[in-house]
């Protein structure tokens, strides 16, 4: 006699198929963390030696093939903060009138396109209309502000896209309730919507900054130098930046010795890593905030 | 005892449509100043249509289109030119109490603030009057610094409460407060709408008909979309009533 709670055939397969595909979308998983496995060790291997406190706060000497890389770090510090300067109001802003202001008609999705194309411009064509609207046009020269504006610009989908989602993520009853007592939007928006939604407001703009200290090609035309023996006083000045350098010193400087690109290699992905992680705790740290 | 009855609200002929559905089809009722003013009905019967008119909250929703006029204090609510000072007018209550994620202090505090009062000592008069008128001050009155999502349910339905008396409403609009509510707790606020009668017009509307008979001076019966029945009250439970519908629904045959 079997009881209802008996395995039937049935199932058994369902148990086998639940296993098999567990274990298939894990290795898949693992796979994924191989290559990032393999860059990371590679870097820390090649790169063993080439640490000291003198890396991080010497000029490069004896035609780059020496000393160290500090004002590359400078320069990626001045062009990170004056591209988010300049992207994160503009993105914030538009984000703000996208999801709380326009309505849903063809020009706003239009817009919406817009800005998921922008996102998928190659960073080659984001550097030429740099060069071309910002060193050219406004006559802003090979410059920082050349730089990081056109760093903005690329990156502005990014800005716009999280902070689009996690204002909407703010539940509309507490918009109804503000509107409800008489609170205008923006009134409602800087009270209610904006606190509750700053955590993925921030995720999105440290998102930005691992993606502008990592790209070279929009900056190289627009404002990073090849070498300078000095720092950048003014935005109006050009720099030195740490991606440009690692291509610099890795293609096209003879008798770099085999330790220094892979360095720069590491605290470049080290400065996004810190980045990374400084996001997710502060995620965490926000959350654990949240009100409802 | 009849009093001098002073017309707060007159709709007239009020149509509401979302898009091609129609939500209430021509409307016309009149609420008087000072009465609880009852909206029973079942679901999709056009009650929280109407309340969203009354508040113009249409320009906020899509695709609602109200037709008709609503008047308040004999003037229509599309004419108000500033429509925030208008819902200012109106406090609202809604089924599940929506705590905003602020404080419970600063959840009462908010509409005050948004009407320009800055002083500490005003704000904190008003929140311990509102808090206190909503049966709620001295279950919190030693956490007015906590979040007003932490309390139970008919804790934040009377926070809600006393969020709308902090804007000094002319009118209460209650949406079936009550769903969410233990009956204790709707005793309560029930206690306490009774002495808000005698400061505001209150419309309540409600799922619940014996609600309507213990509170409401008057009563509207909403059937899908249509304004059946207006009248007293105690009319409508005692049977002088014309549409035989009413009775029906009063009597728990359908509904």
């Amino acid at each position: 006699m079997t009881s209802s709670f008996t395995t039937t055939e049935l199932n058994r397969k369902n148990q086998r198929t639940e296993t098999l595909f567990k274990i298939l979308f894990g290795m898949v998983t693992v796979t994924l963390i191989i290559p990032v496995a393999v860059i990371l060790i590679t870097l820390v291997v090649k790169s063993d030696g080439i640490f000291s406190w003198a890396f991080f706060s010497e000029y490069p000497t004896n035609g780059m093939t020496e000393g160290g890389i500090f004002p590359a770090l400078v320069g990626t510090l001045w062009l990170v903060a004056v591209a988010l300067l300049a992207s994160v109001p503009l993105g914030v802003a538009a984000a703000i009138y996208l999801s709380e202001y326009a309505e849903d008609n063809w020009l706003t999705r239009i817009i919406n396109l817009a800005i998921i194309n922008l996102a998928g411009v190659p960073s080659i064509v984001h550097a030429l209309f740099g060069v071309g609207a910002f060193v050219l046009f406004f006559e802003f020269g090979t410059s920082i502000l050349a730089a990081s504006l056109t760093l903005a610009v690329m990156t502005l989908p990014v800005v716009i896209v999280a902070t689009r989602e996690s204002l909407q993520a703010v539940p509309q009853s507490f918009r109804e309730a503000c509107w409800n007592m008489g609170a205008t939007r923006w009134q409602t928006i800087w009270r209610i919507v904006l606190p509750n939604s700053i955590s993925g407001i921030l995720t999105g703009v440290i998102l930005e900054v691992s993606r502008t200290v990592g790209e070279t090609a929009p900056i190289m035309f627009t404002g990073a130098a090849f070498f300078l023996p000095f720092l950048p006083t003014s935005v109006y000045d050009q720099t030195m930046a740490m991606s440009l350098h690692l291509y610099v010193i890795s293609t096209q400087v003879p008798n770099v010795p085999d330790g220094l690109p892979y360095g720069v290699a590491l605290t470049l992905i080290g400065i996004v890593m810190i980045l990374n992680s400084a996001s997710m705790a502060f995620r965490t740290y926000l959350r654990g905030k949240k009100k409802w | 005892m009849v009093k001098r009855r002073v017309k707060k609200l007159e709709v007239h002929d009020l149509t509401i449509r979302y898009g091609d559905k129609v939500a209430l089809h021509a409307a016309s009722f009149d609420v008087y100043e000072n009465e609880i003013f009852g909206i029973i009905g079942p679901a999709g019967s056009g009650k929280t249509s109407f309340l969203r008119a009354l508040n113009r909250m249409n320009e906020m929703t899509p695709g609602m289109v109200v037709t008709g006029s609503i008047k308040f204090d004999g003037v229509d609510v599309n004419d108000w030119r500033d429509v925030y000072a208008l819902r200012s007018r109106i406090g609202v209550v809604f089924p599940l109490p929506v705590g905003l994620p602020l404080s419970i202090y600063e959840n009462v505090a908010l509409a005050p603030r948004l009407s320009g009062i800055k002083s500490k000592a005003e704000l904190d008069e008003i929140v311990e009057r509102c808090l206190t008128r909503a049966a709620l001050f001295d279950e919190v009155k030693d956490r007015l610094n906590s979040l007003g999502s932490l309390l139970s349910g008919g804790q934040q339905q009377r926070l809600t409460i006393a969020r709308a008396l902090s804007q000094a409403p002319q009118i209460l609009l209650l949406d079936e407060f009550s769903i969410a509510v233990d009956p204790v707790t709707t005793m309560r606020i029930e206690d306490v709408l009774k002495e808000l009668k005698k400061e505001v017009t209150i419309i309540l509307v409600t799922n619940l008909v014996a609600q309507a008979r213990r509170l409401a001076t008057r009563t509207a019966f909403f059937l899908q979309g249509e304004l059946v029945e207006v009248g007293d009250t105690e009319d409508l439970f005692k049977r002088k009533v014309e549409d035989n519908r009413t009775t029906e629904y009063l009597e728990g045959r359908f509904g």
